[in-house]
C-alpha cells in the first residue's frame, strides 16, 4: 500500500543520519517487533495522549484506512516537518514533484487535520469538532458554535459555509508556516 | 553547645562535631557578636556562653527584687528573633512578588532579595542597631551553600543533561578558567599602571578576585525568559553552566588562597603550578566520585525503608550532606560532590520512596535552598549599606568592563569550537542568550565576603567591587534580558491575529508538539542504550525496592478519581448532551454580522480556554514549583476522549455484544500475541457501555480502554478492578466509567512510580483477559514512555513477555 512515489523523494530529503535515528525510533515504537506499527504503537505514546488532536496526529499516519504503518510511511508523515531548506527554490526542476516540506504540503497537512471526510473542504461542522477538541470545558456549546461561525465567515470567499483549501492558504498568508511547522531535529 | 572556629583565613578545615543544619541557629548564639565584623575573634566565644548565663545567674543573685510582671529580655532572643524576621520579611515580599502577576517575568526574583537585604540593611544603619551576626565562612561553607548546590542537583532534568555533558563541561569548565584568568590577568594589567593607586594588589590577589567574580548565577534569570520557549540544549547550557560554576570557582578559590598563603609570589615555581592543575583535577573527579559514591548508598538504604517511611526524607538530606562533608574533610570539592550525588540519588531514590516522601522532600530542599539564598542577600544588603566600602573607580569600571568583555570571548570561543562537535549547533542567537546571561548572584558575594583580611589589605575595595558587579548585572541584565531574548526571537508579535489564525495557529503548535512526541528524544543511542542496559541489569535490582505495596497507594488513586469523577459530572462535563453530534440540519447559514466587541469577546474567550501546547523543556523555576494546570488540562483531554470513544461505541461499531457468559469472551480476544490487528474500528471498540452493564462481561475490553488513554497508574487499577468485574454482573457502572481517570496529579512525580510488577491476581485472569495483558504490558509500557525519562522500556516488555508466550 505505498504510494507509488519516487524513492529518492523519501531518501533524498532526509540525511543519512536523520534516517538512521528516524529506524531507531520506529523500532523503539514497534513493542512487538512486528516490523511495522499499529495504531495502538503510537496510541502508547503517552505524551500524545493528552495533546487534544492526538488522534487525529495518529489518523494521518494511517492514510486510507490503513491499519499498518511501515517505515516509508512513517517516514513521509514525518518529511512533512522537516525544516525547508534555504536553498533558492528557483532551481529546483519544476517538473519534479513538490517536496514533501514545502509550505504548500505543510499547509495540505495540517489542512487534511481538521477535514476529516476529505472532501476538500473545511465544514463548519468539522471547525465545530477541531474546536471543541481545543478548548477548555468552561467554554458552552453557544460559544463555540458562534466561534466557529466566524472562524468559518473570515475565510471564506465564495460564500459557501465551508473553508476550501485555497481559502485556508489565503487566510495563513502572513504566517510563518515553515517556522512553525518544522521541526528542527529532522533537518 | 560549643564549637571551636578556626581563623578566618585557614580555608583548611576546622574542626567540628557534625550535626544538624537546623543547629547552626544554635550557633549563632554562640557567636553572636557585638559590633558588624567581618573577622572572627576567639572571644566571641567566651562572651556568649556567658550570657545564657547571665540571665539565669540573674535570677539566682538577686534574691530580694521584687518579682516584676511584665519584663522584656531582648538581648536572649536577638539572635534567633532577627534572623527569623528577616526570612519572613524577604517571603513576604516574595508573596508580594507574585501577586502582581507580571512581575516575575519582567525581573528575576533575585532583585526582588537584593532589594529587601538593602531594605534591612538601611534599617539596621539606620538605627544603628547592633548587627546580628554577620556570615563568616564557617557558617557559609557549612551552611549555607549546601543547600543551595543540593536544590540545583536535585532539579537538574537529566536526560538533557547527559545528552549534553560534553558542551556542558567544556563550556562550564573552561568558561569559568577563562573568565577566571582573563579577567584576573587584565586587572593586574590595570593594576600595573601608578596612575589608580592600585600598584600593591599583586597577581596572585588579582586572580583569586578574578575567579570569584567569574562565579555566575544565571539559573536565577531563567524565569524571565521562559515564556519564550527556549529551546532544550540552551536551557541545559544556562543550568549545567549553573551547576557546575559555583564548584569550580570554589575550587579555583581554595587554591589560589593555598597558593596565596604558601608562598610568596617569586617562589612560585612552573611546578607548584602543575601541582595546581593537578590538584584541580583531582578535586574536581574526587569530589564527584565521592558524590557516587554517596548517592548509591542512600538509594541502597532507601531501598528497606518502606515501613519507617518517616525517615526516608532524613536520609537523603543526611547522605547529601554527609557527602558534602566527607568530600570537604579530604580537600575535595564539596559542592561537586553534593551535585553528584543529588543526581545519582535521584533516580532510584523516587522509585523507592513513598509519595509523601518524595514531595517532602522536593519542598522541604527548595525551602532550604530559598532560605540559604534569602539569607546571603540579605547579609549583602546589610554589607552594602554601611561604611565599610572602599571605593576605587578605575577598578570598579574595569572589572566591569573585563567582566563582559571576558564573557562574551569566552563564549564565542568555546561554542565555535564545541560547535563543530555538535549534531545541532548553537546559532549566534544562542549564543547572545547566554553571554548575557552572565548574571552574578549570591556566590561571588560570599566568596569576596570571605577573603581573609589578613592577606588581602585591600579587602573591602574588592568587596564593594563585586557588590557593584552584582548589583548591575541582576538589576540590569536581568531586566533586559527579557526584552532581549522576546526581540531576538523575531515574534511577529502585537499584531491582532484574527481567530482564525489564534485558532490555526494553535492546531499547528499542538500538531507540531504531537510529531515531536513521535520523534521521541534523539540522543545518542549506544551510550544512553549501554547504560540503560548496565542500569536494568545490575542497578536497578540491587538499588529498587521488589513488591512495591501498592495497596494504600491504589485505594488513595481510586479515591481521588472517584471524587474528581464525582465533580465532573456534576459540572455537566460527562453529559452526553455536551459531546452529542449537532444536527447538521439545523443552522446552515447563519452569516451574522458581528460587531467588534464580539469579535472581541470571541477571542478572549479562546486565548483563555484553548489548552496550552505541553512543553517539551521543563519549566523550571528557582523559588517554586511547578504549578499543577496542566494537569487539569490533561484530565480534561482525557476524558473527552474516553466520552468520544464510548460515543463511537454507541453507534453501533462493536462488535456484537450480550454473548452469553459462557463463551467467556474468547472472540473478543481475537488478536493474541502478533497477530495484526483486525479493522480498525475494532480497536477503538473498546468501551463498555455503563448502561449496558448487565449485558457485558468485558472487563477486557477495559483494558483497551486503558491502554487507549495512556494513563499513568492505571494498571495497578485494572488489577484492582479485575476481581470487582468478575463478580456479578451488576457492574459498579462508577468503577467503569471512572477509573480512567487520569492520575496526572504529580504525574512528574508519579511517573517514576515503581516498575509493575505482574501480580499473582493478573495471571489467574489472564486465560480469559488475554487481550487484558497484552493492554497491560501496553499500559505499563505508556506508563514507562510517559514519564519521559530513559525507563527501560524493554524491561516491561521482558516482564511480560513469559507472561504472553504461555499462550
Amino acid at each position: 500500500m505505498i504510494r507509488s512515489e519516487p524513492p529518492a523523494l523519501l531518501t533524498g530529503s532526509f540525511s543519512q543520519a536523520s534516517l538512521l535515528r528516524l529506524y531507531h525510533r520506529f523500532r523503539a515504537l514497534d513493542r512487538n517487533k512486528k516490523g511495522y506499527l499499529s495504531r495502538m504503537d503510537l496510541q502508547q505514546i503517552g505524551a500524545l495522549a493528552v495533546n487534544p488532536l492526538g488522534e487525529r496526529i495518529i489518523d494521518s499516519f494511517f492514510p486510507d484506512g490503513n491499519l499498518r504503518l511501515d517505515f516509508p510511511g512513517f517516514v513521509r508523515v514525518l518529511a512533512h516537518f522537516r525544516p525547508i531548506d534555504d536553498e533558492d527554490p528557483g532551481i529546483r526542476d519544476p517538473k519534479e514533484p513538490e517536496p514533501l516540506n514545502s509550505r504548500m504540503n505543510k499547509l495540505r497537512f495540517a489542512f487534511q487535520l481538521y477535514d476529516l471526510d476529505r472532501d476538500g473542504k473545511i465544514s463548519r461542522h468539522e471547525m465545530l469538532q477541531v474546536l471543541r477538541l481545543m478548548v477548555g470545558v468552561q467554554v458552552t456549546e453557544e460559544q463555540l458554535e458562534s466561534i466557529a461561525d466566524r472562524t468559518v465567515q473570515e475565510a471564506d470567499e465564495d460564500g459557501d459555509g465551508a473553508v476550501s483549501f485555497l481559502e485556508f492558504t489565503k487566510s495563513l498568508e502572513k504566517m510563518d508556516i515553515e517556522q512553525k511547522m518544522s521541526i528542527r531535529i529532522l533537518k | 553547645m560549643t564549637y571551636r572556629v578556626g581563623e578566618a583565613h585557614s580555608m583548611g578545615f576546622q574542626v567540628f562535631v557534625p550535626f544538624s543544619p537546623w543547629s547552626w541557629l544554635l550557633l549563632l548564639v554562640a557567636l553572636k557578636c557585638p559590633e558588624a565584623s567581618s573577622d572572627l575573634n576567639e572571644s566571641t566565644n567566651s562572651t556568649a556562653q556567658r550570657e545564657p548565663n547571665v540571665r539565669f545567674a540573674a535570677a539566682g543573685s538577686e534574691p530580694d527584687e521584687k518579682i516584676s510582671v511584665f519584663a522584656l529580655d531582648y538581648d536572649y532572643v536577638q539572635i534567633p528573633y532577627e534572623v527569623t524576621l528577616w526570612i519572613l520579611l524577604a517571603s513576604l515580599a516574595k508573596i508580594g512578588f507574585h501577586l502582581y502577576h507580571r512581575l516575575p517575568g519582567l525581573m528575576p526574583e533575585s532583585c526582588l532579595l537584593i532589594i529587601v537585604g538593602a531594605l534591612v540593611g538601611a534599617i539596621i544603619f539606620g538605627t544603628d542597631h547592633k548587627s546580628p551576626p554577620v556570615m563568616d565562612s564557617s557558617i557559609y561553607f557549612l551552611y549555607l551553600l549546601p543547600p543551595i548546590v543540593l536544590e540545583g542537583g536535585y532539579f537538574m532534568p537529566t536526560r538533557p543533561f547527559f545528552e549534553n555533558i560534553g558542551s556542558i563541561l567544556w563550556w562550564a569548565g573552561l568558561g569559568a578558567l577563562i573568565n577566571a584568568f582573563g579577567i584576573g590577568l587584565s586587572l593586574y594589567l590595570i593594576c600595573q599602571i601608578k596612575a589608580f593607586g592600585l600598584s600593591d594588589v599583586n597577581l596572585l590577589q588579582n586572580l583569586l578576585f578574578g575567579s570569584l567574580i567569574s562565579a555566575v548565577d544565571p539559573v536565577a534569570v531563567l524565569a524571565v525568559f521562559e515564556e519564550a520557549r527556549v529551546n532544550e540544549p540552551l536551557y541545559m547550557m544556562i543550568f549545567g553552566e549553573a551547576l557546575l560554576n559555583d564548584g569550580i570557582s570554589v575550587v579555583l578559590y581554595n587554591i589560589l588562597i593555598a597558593f596565596t598563603k604558601m608562598h610568596k609570589f617569586e617562589d612560585i615555581e612552573p611546578v607548584d603550578i602543575l601541582a595546581g592543575c593537578a590538584r584541580f583535577v583531582i578535586v574536581g573527579v574526587g569530589g564527584v566520585f565521592f558524590g557516587v559514591i554517596f548517592g548509591f548508598i542512600s538509594a541502597f538504604i532507601t531501598r528497606f525503608t518502606q515501613n519507617i517511611s518517616a525517615i526516608e526524607p532524613l536520609i537523603v538530606f543526611m547522605f547529601s550532606y554527609l557527602s558534602y562533608l566527607a568530600a570537604e574533610t579530604l580537600y575535595l570539592s564539596g559542592i561537586l560532590a553534593i551535585t553528584a550525588c543529588a543526581v545519582t540519588m535521584k533516580k532510584y531514590v523516587e522509585e523507592n520512596v513513598s509519595q509523601t516522601s518524595y514531595t517532602t522532600i522536593k519542598y522541604f530542599m527548595k525551602m532550604l535552598s530559598s532560605v540559604s539564598e534569602t539569607l546571603i542577600f540579605i547579609f549583602m544588603g546589610v554589607s552594602t549599606v554601611g561604611k565599610n566600602h572602599e571605593w576605587n573607580w578605575a577598578f570598579i569600571c574595569f572589572t566591569l568592563v573585563f567582566c563582559q568583555i571576558w564573557r562574551a570571548i569566552s563564549v564565542f570561543a568555546l561554542f565555535y569550537v564545541s560547535n563543530q562537535f555538535r549534531t545541532f549547533p548553537f546559532s549566534i542567537k544562542d549564543q547572545c542568550i547566554i553571554f548575557y546571561s552572565g548574571v552574578r548572584g549570591a556566590g561571588s558575594f560570599s566568596l569576596a565576603f570571605l577573603l581573609p583580611l589578613s592577606l588581602f589589605p585591600r579587602k573591602k575595595m574588592f568587596v564593594t567591587a563585586t557588590l557593584v558587579v552584582i548589583y548591575f548585572t541582576v538589576f540590569i541584565q536581568g531586566i533586559t534580558i527579557g526584552p532581549l531574548v522576546r526581540y531576538l526571537d523575531v515574534k511577529k508579535t502585537n499584531k491582532k491575529e484574527s481567530i482564525n489564525e489564534e485558532l490555526h495557529i494553535r492546531l499547528m503548535d499542538h500538531l507540531k508538539a504531537g510529531i515531536e512526541d513521535v520523534c521521541g528524544h534523539w540522543s545518542h543511542y549506544q551510550v544512553r542504550d549501554k547504560f540503560k542496559k548496565f542500569d536494568h541489569r545490575y542497578l536497578r535490582k540491587i538499588l529498587i525496592r521488589k513488591n512495591q505495596p501498592k495497596s494504600s497507594i491504589v485505594s488513595l488513586y481510586k479515591k481521588l478519581e472517584m471524587k474528581q469523577a464525582i465533580e465532573m459530572v456534576e459540572t455537566g462535563i460527562l453529559s452526553t448532551a455536551a459531546f452529542s453530534v449537532p444536527c447538521q440540519a439545523q443552522r446552515i447559514h447563519r452569516i451574522k454580522r458581528l460587531s467588534p466587541e464580539d469579535v472581541e469577546s470571541m477571542r478572549d474567550i479562546l486565548t483563555r480556554n484553548m489548552y496550552q501546547v505541553r512543553q517539551r523543556t521543563l519549566s523550571y523555576n528557582k523559588y517554586n514549583l511547578k504549578p499543577q494546570t496542566s494537569e487539569k488540562q490533561a484530565k480534561e483531554i482525557l476524558i473527552r476522549r474516553q466520552n468520544t470513544l464510548r460515543e463511537s461505541m454507541r453507534k453501533g461499531h462493536s462488535l456484537p455484544w450480550g454473548k452469553p457468559a459462557g463463551t467467556k469472551n474468547i472472540r473478543y480476544l481475537s488478536f493474541p500475541y502478533g497477530r495484526p490487528q483486525p479493522a480498525g474500528r475494532d480497536t477503538r471498540v473498546a468501551e463498555l457501555t455503563d448502561n449496558d452493564s448487565s449485558d457485558s462481561e468485558l472487563p477486557s475490553i477495559m483494558f483497551k480502554a486503558h491502554s487507549r488513554a495512556g494513563i499513568l497508574q492505571e494498571s495497578r487499577l485494572t488489577q484492582e478492578i479485575i476481581p470487582m468485574k468478575s463478580l456479578p454482573r451488576g457492574g459498579k457502572p462508577s468503577h467503569f466509567g471512572y477509573q480512567r481517570n487520569t492520575s496526572q496529579e504529580e504525574h512528574d512525580g508519579r511517573g517514576r512510580r515503581g516498575a509493575l510488577r505482574p501480580k499473582p491476581l493478573f495471571h489467574a485472569v489472564d486465560e480469559e483477559f488475554e487481550s487484558g495483558e497484552e493492554s497491560g504490558e501496553e499500559t505499563s509500557a505508556i506508563r514507562s514512555r510517559w514519564s519521559g525519562e530513559h525507563r527501560p522500556t524493554r524491561q516491561h516488555h521482558r516482564s511480560h513477555s513469559p507472561l504472553l508466550q504461555r499462550k
